[in-house]
């Protein structure tokens, strides 16, 4: 397998969505390509990064205000 | 996160089922449930679109009641979380498209969608390099590097990596192919892998430049 090849299935692999026997070529590559090991370990570090930090956070003031409003409206519509 | 529907999802109806059925009968107790369960989602996705905080109060609002407005048109075929998202994402572009001549015009340095489809940066990062920065520091570095994204590879891995929403759904959601959503989202998340290593290998790289010197 190739860099390239590897660099395509790069997804699948992270979302586990790949065969069994394709997973065991990729962790060949794996095994002898450190530079698509330090892109897969960094790719999926970086999903993890952006799925565990909430950077648009919705301060409870601030949501309860909100929701007041929708419901207000949502009881004027009724 | 969402609710993962069960295998037996047609033996098991997702618990919204339930709370819709009830709103359709009068009951805005039920809706009020739905609206607190998802409005930090909607909010989320609202302002990475918009990239501005009262666009996506706005947009936010204006979701829910539209959704609520329309509850007799949503037919099930989908989950609600993702029927909820689309009018979100709809909203979101409207308002978008009100303000294009402002700021994001600015935000246009990698229009050329091919940067970090092929991997430059390959030194490792530290172990667990969010360390190194406090919580605003590291949400700051977070919000300017996925704002940089192009708009449409942002979109689709704020829903698909973030939101948790499946390949199909995304691609529903968005009026997108599946390739298409599959293409964006490597692209996507190479794209903040590079620009993540560029922070994350800052310390290095000074150090590196000193010793060249």
């Amino acid at each position: 397998m190739t860099c390239k090849e590897f660099l395509a299935l790069l997804d699948d692999m992270i979302d586990g969505t790949v065969t069994a026997e394709v997973r065991a070529e990729l962790e060949a590559h794996l095994g002898r390509c450190p530079h698509c090991e330090v892109i897969f370990n960094t790719t999926r570090k970086t999903i993890e990064i952006y799925r565990s930090h909430e950077i648009y956070e919705l301060p409870a003031s601030l949501r309860d205000r909100l929701h007041a409003a929708i419901m207000a409206r949502c009881k004027k519509g009724c | 996160m969402p609710t993962i529907q069960s295998i037996a999802g047609e033996l098991e109806p997702h618990p919204d089922v339930a709370l819709i059925e009830r709103v359709r009968g009068g009951d805005l107790s039920a809706y009020d449930l739905l609206v607190r369960k998802y409005e930090r989602q909607l909010f989320r996705i609202a302002q990475h679109i918009t990239q501005n905080r009262e666009d996506a109060e706005d947009v936010m609002q204006d979701a829910f009641l539209k959704a609520y407005e329309k509850l007799e048109q949503f037919q099930g075929n989908s989950k609600f979380y993702t029927w909820l998202v689309r009018i979100a994402v709809n909203e979101s572009l409207m308002r978008l498209r009100k303000r294009r001549t402002g700021k994001m015009v600015s935000i246009d340095e990698d229009i050329e969608t091919e940067e970090g489809s092929v991997p430059r940066d390959l030194a490792d990062w530290a172990p667990d390099p969010e360390q190194n920065y406090n919580q605003a520091e590291l949400g700051e570095i977070l919000r300017k590097t996925i704002q940089g994204l192009p708009q449409g590879f942002r979109i689709v891995f704020v829903l698909r990596d973030v939101e948790g929403l499946s390949t199909e759904e995304t691609a529903e959601t968005l009026g997108l192919s599946i390739p298409a959503v599959k293409s964006r989202l490597l692209r996507a998340r190479l794209q903040l892998r590079e620009r993540l290593s560029r922070y994350f290998h800052r310390k290095k790289a000074v150090r590196k430049a000193g010793v060249g010197k």
